[in-house]
């Protein structure tokens, strides 16, 4: 029976290395070779969620991407050059995202990075950028540690970042429950897989107690979970005024279906992390009754800046409504559009010292400032779920 | 106390999905001695399929109960296919090679099954649609609630159950698997028709994670091609804490990681959960190395 125990655990092992290195696939919009601006092009890379658990995020964000490129070579480029966008998978993982922006600086030799759309994912790529002085833009991570070394509390040099940062996405959404929905109690539910979560988890902790909230109790879950009721029986207990939610979608969709049949009708809020039109999909319109997010525009917001990116995203992608991720995807690019055209050339140094400088540039999500930290500073929206749609609730200024 | 019988209920819901997935493993380890690591993977296709078919009957304007066991059966019936398809051509090959290779082959497998649902379906999480209304009933009076979804699977899985044991022990494919279960040669030697029997085992532990698939699908609303992962795992940890090769060991196995599980995230430790059930795990192995049920055989040197 030895035998038996034996096979059993080396199965298991080799069942754990082998998904630990399976799915190395990476789409490379081009072929690999050519410097920096062969045949009068600029590359910039772009290191995203192609597949895996954030997919709708990587779509959202190339095809944002893409529009950007499009109108600036339509324009005549950028220096009298064309901007060509070279996308690579990174799976959703970490570690992929690192090998993906391995691969776009030393084959596709490529001046900037756009990406990833996660905290995790973009920590991931974070040292390959400080190594080789490559600058990276970050598209969606809103944790406070991309741009900020933890441990020596330095800033990252070469990283800065398209869309604002946890603190500020915390505290709104704990502002809004106090002020809007008048909630004395709270319930935190964290994907404890996630840095984008804990982030939004301790800074809405923070503002909730510390404005006279009480949070009852810190439950957590992991992505790829499916069943999550016997924690939302236990917050069903507890019995809170609004359960903070600031997980990815895919989790979202399910918590939130399981907790409506349940018979848990308290409000859910939540962060950028549910743009998708899959929580939707997943949840279901009527199950998202009463839940709202934070995140970076509307596309309900009548600003003109706001209508023509809406208006060439839906002509570009066959009348679909951009999500903020498409929005912060075609905000990340623009953004290193006007640090190249900036520096004069297609240099990662002076791309990087022109990033760092960036005042008062207009784009979709708002006009955006780059701080001293490489964060932007810039407004955040509340948005309501009506009837599945995703409706302006409010607007909060920094 | 409600508490706890209500967390219970949610345990013996998630424990069914994973004792028919494990029930798969089992079946198959029981008689060519392979864990079969595609299953987690027909589960997955078994969903798809319950997905697709379920859509399309429901929009042809079938009444609900008919959509569902209909999209089973469509389901169970094109898994089964699969699994035979896949022992022909990935197993029956190596079964005179070492156990290893044919392990491997079965990681491989896997692979393949994935990243074909990657390619054809996308790698983005698809809702199912509701096949049947749930519908919340108190059990006595109590505020102790039952989804009729989680009756339903309890049901399914004690059905499917009934009619697994009645094939293994009074249909002659049954008595040919325990045959072949037993020693292969002999059996052959008996006149039982060897191959037969392990691809109908392979098509009966499908039809089982098929089936898993589909109720899976409804209860938690959204299927991915990678799905298969971590159920297919977790039934592999319940079919060895039961005692790999025993059918009633992977109903106990299932049932008992399910309660484990739920109650651990009840008590508030929701992290430790996934941790604590491979604890178990190891617990037993240490203290009955073959599982609970196992047989403890000698093997012969």
């Amino acid at each position: 029976m030895k035998k038996l125990g034996a096979i059993i655990l080396s199965a298991v092992l080799t069942a754990v290395l082998a998904s630990g290195c399976a799915n190395n696939t990476e789409n490379s919009g081009n072929s690999a070779s050519g410097g920096n601006t062969a045949g009068g092009t600029i590359k910039i890379g772009a290191d995203l969620e192609l597949t895996g658990g954030q997919a709708s995020f990587g779509d959202s964000v190339s095809k944002g991407a893409k529009l950007a490129v499009d109108e600036i070579n339509a324009a005549g480029g950028v220096l009298g050059k064309q901007l060509e966008l070279i996308v690579a998978d990174n799976a959703s993982k970490s570690e992929e995202a690192t090998q993906a922006a391995q691969k776009l600086i030393t084959s596709d030799k490529v001046v900037t990075i756009i990406g990833a759309s996660t905290s995790t994912n973009t920590l991931g790529i974070v040292p390959v950028a400080t190594e080789k002085k490559i600058p990276l833009v970050s598209v969606g991570a809103t944790n406070p540690k991309v741009t900020v070394d933890e441990r020596s509390g330095n800033v990252n040099e070469y990283v800065f970042r398209a869309a604002f940062i946890d603190p500020f996405q915390g505290e709104v959404m704990a502002n809004f429950a106090l002020d809007s929905l008048k909630a004395k109690t709270a319930v935190i539910y964290t994907d404890t897989s996630s840095d984008y979560s804990k982030g939004l988890q301790k800074f809405f902790e923070e503002t909730f107690k510390g404005k006279g909230g009480e949070v009852l109790s810190q439950e957590s879950y992991q992505q790829k979970d499916s069943d999550f009721k016997a924690v939302l029986t236990r917050i069903k207990a507890a019995n809170p005024d609004v359960i903070y939610l600031p997980g990815y979608y895919e989790e979202v969709g399910k918590i939130v279906k399981q907790a409506r049949e349940m018979g848990i009708t308290v409000p859910f809020l939540g962060g950028d992390g549910w743009d998708s039109p899959q929580l939707v999909e997943i949840a279901g319109a009527a199950a998202l009754d009463n839940t709202f997010m934070s995140n970076h525009y509307s596309s309900e917001d009548t600003a003109h800046e706001v209508t023509s990116f809406v208006d060439a995203y839906k002509a570009a992608n066959g009348g679909a409504v951009p999500d903020g991720m498409a929005a912060l995807g075609y905000d990340a690019l623009k953004l290193v559009a006007d640090a190249i055209t900036r520096a004069g050339e297609a240099d990662p140094a002076k791309i990087t010292e022109a990033l760092a400088a960036t005042k008062d540039l207009q784009l979709a999500t708002g006009k955006i400032t780059l701080n001293d930290k490489h964060d932007p500073v810039k407004a955040a929206v509340v948005l309501k779920f009506v009837d599945g749609k995703q409706t302006f609730e409010t607007k909060v200024n920094p | 106390m409600e508490y706890f019988i209500q967390q219970l209920i949610n345990g013996i819901s998630v424990g069914s999905i994973y004792a028919l997935i494990a029930l798969g493993y089992t079946m198959v380890y029981g008689i060519i001695k392979l864990i079969n690591f595609a299953h987690g993977d027909v589960f997955m296709v078994g969903s798809f399929i319950g997905l697709y078919s379920a859509k399309y009957l429901a929009a042809a304007g079938l009444p609900p109960v008919v959509v569902l066991l209909l999209s089973l059966i469509i389901s169970m019936t094109i898994s089964a296919c699969l699994g035979i398809s896949i022992e022909r051509l990935a197993y029956k090959p190596l079964r005179k090679s070492t156990r290893i290779a044919a392990l491997i082959t079965a990681i491989g497998v896997s692979f393949l099954l994935e990243y074909t649902g990657v390619l054809i379906l996308g790698p983005q999480a698809k809702g199912f649609p509701d096949i049947m209304d749930k519908k919340q009933v108190h059990l006595f009076g109590s505020s102790i609630q039952v989804e009729s979804n989680q009756i339903m699977i309890l049901l399914t899985t004690i059905i499917l159950m009934l009619v697994l044991q009645y094939i293994v022990r009074y249909t002659k494919t049954g008595k040919a698997m325990r045959a072949v279960s037993f020693d292969v040669e002999a059996a052959r030697l008996m006149g039982i028709n060897v191959d037969r029997t392990i691809s109908a085992t392979f098509a009966i532990g499908s039809a089982l994670a098929a089936a898993a698939g589909v109720i899976f699908g409804m209860t938690y609303n959204s299927v991915d091609p990678l799905m298969g992962v971590m159920p297919g795992l977790k039934a592999f940890v319940a079919a060895v804490l039961g005692g790999i090769g025993s059918i009633p060991g992977a109903l106990v196995g299932g049932l008992l990681l399910g309660t484990v599980e739920t109650e651990i995230s009840s008590l508030g430790f929701s992290s430790w959960r996934d941790g604590v059930a491979f604890a178990v795990l190891i617990l037993i192995l240490i203290f009955r190395p073959s599982g609970l049920f196992g047989k403890n055989v000698r093997e012969k040197v």
